[in-house]
């Protein structure tokens, strides 16, 4: 399927490249967690990995996500750098004690670093129920020493989890499952990709107001966007964040600098969530540049439900997305 | 044997030392010691070689001062002196020094154990032949994170020694309220490994047990519990009177005092004499009263080191909090509103 020098490759594509290039440049990188080795994992990201890594860098562990983040920790301590799969994000809750108490802090209570990635799917939309879907990023964003990544691209998806896994402190990488197939990008063959983390990017340019999301939400907020052109005539700035934190802030100033407006979009309930520090962060920098109030769409501050009739009413929508946007353009 | 007492008395003395700094008000935050359980961290510290690793609990001073901690670090981190082992941003014995193969533990029980396995996995990953050993209170054999950790050691069968310290209480809580296990060697047969019951304040059998333990694990054959059987003689912390330990239950111990046993012992057999171990006692004196004078000479870390080292690249320090001055974009907070530029000013 190549193609002038680039190969169609899917956003979990994307995510086991990263990883089996980064095990293979580095004898240091192993992969830990549940059903990854013989199986190839629950949405075979690392299907193969076992013959190619062989058993000590392809580790199977008992279900204990306090154990697997611990031994990563461990791990980073002694130099190798980890990356420990959680099957769903959402399984990330038993080890919340390893990562807030004894990852995040670690280098800042004993200056020995802990440079780990604890990777999963996450994001709703699958028809999963309350505890396949969640979005958690917002359980992490209070503690200091961690950093996270939410790509929406297949591209960010690889290039920032190769960075990820290079650098010096534990990173929460969050997959969208419901991108993992659906994404497919021509990614650049003969290209190094590697993305830094902590920068945003512009994935749609627009002039009069500016939406900041990410993760599978940079796509819903693009339809609108386009809607909105189309039917409109506005032009929506779409930001894709990347990187969740550090926050880059600098483009979200930036960006409402010129357009005055902003709406924050994001999957994840509303109470808590990054839109508030965002928006935050916009009244501290930039209140003057405002033409009107920031808004938020989220998902419903309840679990994320089964049914599809209630998972739909629970996400934002691109209908949300577009009646928030024109509300704003017409303050 | 000379060098075994000179540890546990190091231990018994420098803890003396600490409480007598904390009612001087030294101290900054509680102080814990582990008076009546030193022969068991001394004992299996003390069995350990180079390259191996110890993850202590809180009553395992001894064991981190005999694989070769200097006392003056530990009165530092007592005292968050801004040359301790954390810089003054963490307490008690929380610190990890990998090289002496040191991981500090931190508060939340049962942590440490699942951290030590990754220790462990790099030992098998890089092919060397080294072992960790750690310590875990009956309370903290609770926790989830106790379990989890002790799974994955025996399902991934690394070379670790876990040493569960069966001191009978968990802060003010019996531990036989809490466990409904009455011969702790039992716990083993849960993960399919070897248990080894020792009298833990006797130091020369936790040190012989110890030794094969981890002679066990550095043999490829994996994880074994140690359980010592002590008791906490004093409270929980400094702020603990303990009013709720029978008396009888201390007197009873009193008599099996580790390192009053391990000198009567050494002198009836004739390994040592009184005096020897009396000139022992009294260079750990002097070396105690160097370390405190020096200690307690130095200061505290500098305020604005508390954004520092939060990650590994500083310019992700900690942002100056706005209300203390540096404002980007503001000249001064009174000047009120900075205004909208006026449009073609933008950037300029
Ligand atoms: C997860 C967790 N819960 C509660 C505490 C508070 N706490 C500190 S020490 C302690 C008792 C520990 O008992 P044990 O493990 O038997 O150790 P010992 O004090 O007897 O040496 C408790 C409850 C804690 N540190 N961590
Ligand atoms: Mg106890």
């Amino acid at each position: 399927m190549e193609n002038g020098g680039t190969v169609e490759t899917t956003y979990l594509g994307a995510i086991r490249e990263a990883l089996q290039e980064e095990m293979r440049a580095d004898d240091t990188v192993f992969m830990l967690g549940e059903d990854i080795g013989a199986y190839g994992g629950a949405f075979k990201v690392t299907d193969g990995f076992l013959d190619e890594f062989g058993p000590d860098r392809v580790i199977d562990t008992p279900i204990s996500e306090a154990a697997i983040v611990g031994a990563a920790i461990g791990a980073a301590h002694m130099g190798l750098k980890p990356v420990a799969e959680m099957q769903f994000i959402d399984f990330i809750a038993p080890a919340f004690d390893m990562i807030v108490n004894f990852a995040a802090k670690s280098r800042y209570r004993t200056g020995i670093g802990a440079g780990l990635v604890i990777r999963g799917p996450c994001g709703a939309g699958a028809r999963s129920g309350p505890f396949h879907s969640q979005s958690v990023e917002s359980y992490f964003a209070n503690v200091p020493g961690l950093k996270m990544i939410a790509p929406a691209r297949a591209y960010d998806a690889k290039g920032l989890l190769r960075a990820a896994i290079r650098d010096p402190d534990p990173v929460l990488f969050f997959e969208h499952k419901f991108l993992y197939r659906r994404i497919k990008e021509q990614l650049p063959v003969d290209e190094e990709i590697f993305v830094p983390l902590g920068k945003a990017r512009t994935h749609r340019e627009g002039t009069d107001l500016t939406i900041v999301t990410y993760g599978a939400m940079v796509y819903k907020s693009t339809e609108a966007a386009d809607r909105i052109s189309a039917e409109d005539g506005s032009e929506v700035e779409v930001i894709d964040l990347r990187t969740l934190r550090p926050l880059d802030t600098d483009a979200i100033v930036e960006s409402v600098k010129r357009t005055g407006r902003l709406l924050v979009v994001h999957e994840a309930p509303r109470f808590g969530g990054f839109a508030g520090e965002i928006t935050a962060q916009v009244c501290e920098e930039a209140f003057e540049w405002l033409d009107a109030p920031i808004r938020r769409v989220t998902a419903i501050d309840t679990p994320v439900p089964y049914a599809p009739t209630l998972e739909d009413y629970y996400l934002p929508g691109e209908d949300d997305i577009v009646a928030a946007a024109r509300w704003l353009l017409a303050y | 044997m000379r060098s075994l007492y000179r540890y546990l008395w190091l231990t018994r003395a420098l803890e003396e030392r600490l409480e007598i700094i904390f009612k001087q008000g030294h101290v900054i935050g509680g102080l814990y010691r582990s008076l009546g359980q030193e022969a068991t961290a001394v004992g299996c510290g003390y069995a350990l070689a180079d390259g191996d690793w110890i993850a202590p609990s809180i009553r395992d001073l001894g064991g981190l001062l005999a694989r070769g901690l200097d006392p003056r670090d530990v009165l530092r981190q007592y005292t968050a002196r801004g040359t301790s082992l954390c810089a003054g941003k963490d307490n008690t014995n929380h610190f990890t020094v990998p090289e002496l193969g040191i991981l500090g533990p931190i508060s939340p029980l049962g942590t440490q154990l699942c951290v030590l396995n990754g220790v462990a996995l790099s030992f098998r990953s890089r092919r060397e032949p080294n072992v960790c050993l750690t310590f875990q209170g009956d309370g903290a054999s609770r926790t989830g994170t106790s379990h989890e950790g002790l799974a994955m050691a025996a399902a991934l069968n690394l070379p670790i020694v876990v040493v569960l310290e069966h001191n009978r209480w968990a802060f003010g809580t019996p531990s036989t309220a809490v466990a409904a296990v009455k011969d702790w060697a039992d716990v083993a047969g849960a993960y399919g490994v070897p248990a080894v019951t020792v009298d833990g304040n006797d130091v020369l059998q936790v040190y012989d047990a110890a030794t094969q333990a981890i002679a066990r694990a550095r043999a490829g054959d994996g994880m074994t519990i140690l359980v010592a059987e002590t008791y906490r003689m004093l409270g929980h912390a400094q702020h603990d009177a303990q009013r709720y330990v029978p008396d009888h239950e201390l007197a009873e111990w009193k008599d099996h005092d580790p390192v009053q046993s391990f000198s009567d012992y050494l002198i009836e057999f004739g390994f040592e004499s009184d005096s020897t171990l009396d000139q022992i006692r009294g260079e750990v004196a002097l070396e105690l009263d160097a370390a405190a004078d020096e200690v307690l000479s130095e200061g505290y870390p500098a305020a604005e080191e508390a954004r520092t080292r939060v990650y590994g690249d500083p310019s992700l320090d900690a942002e100056v909090p706005w209300s203390r001055g540096a404002v980007p974009g503001y000249e001064g907070l009174t000047s009120g509103k900075r205004g909208r530029p006026a449009a073609g000013l933008e950037g300029a």
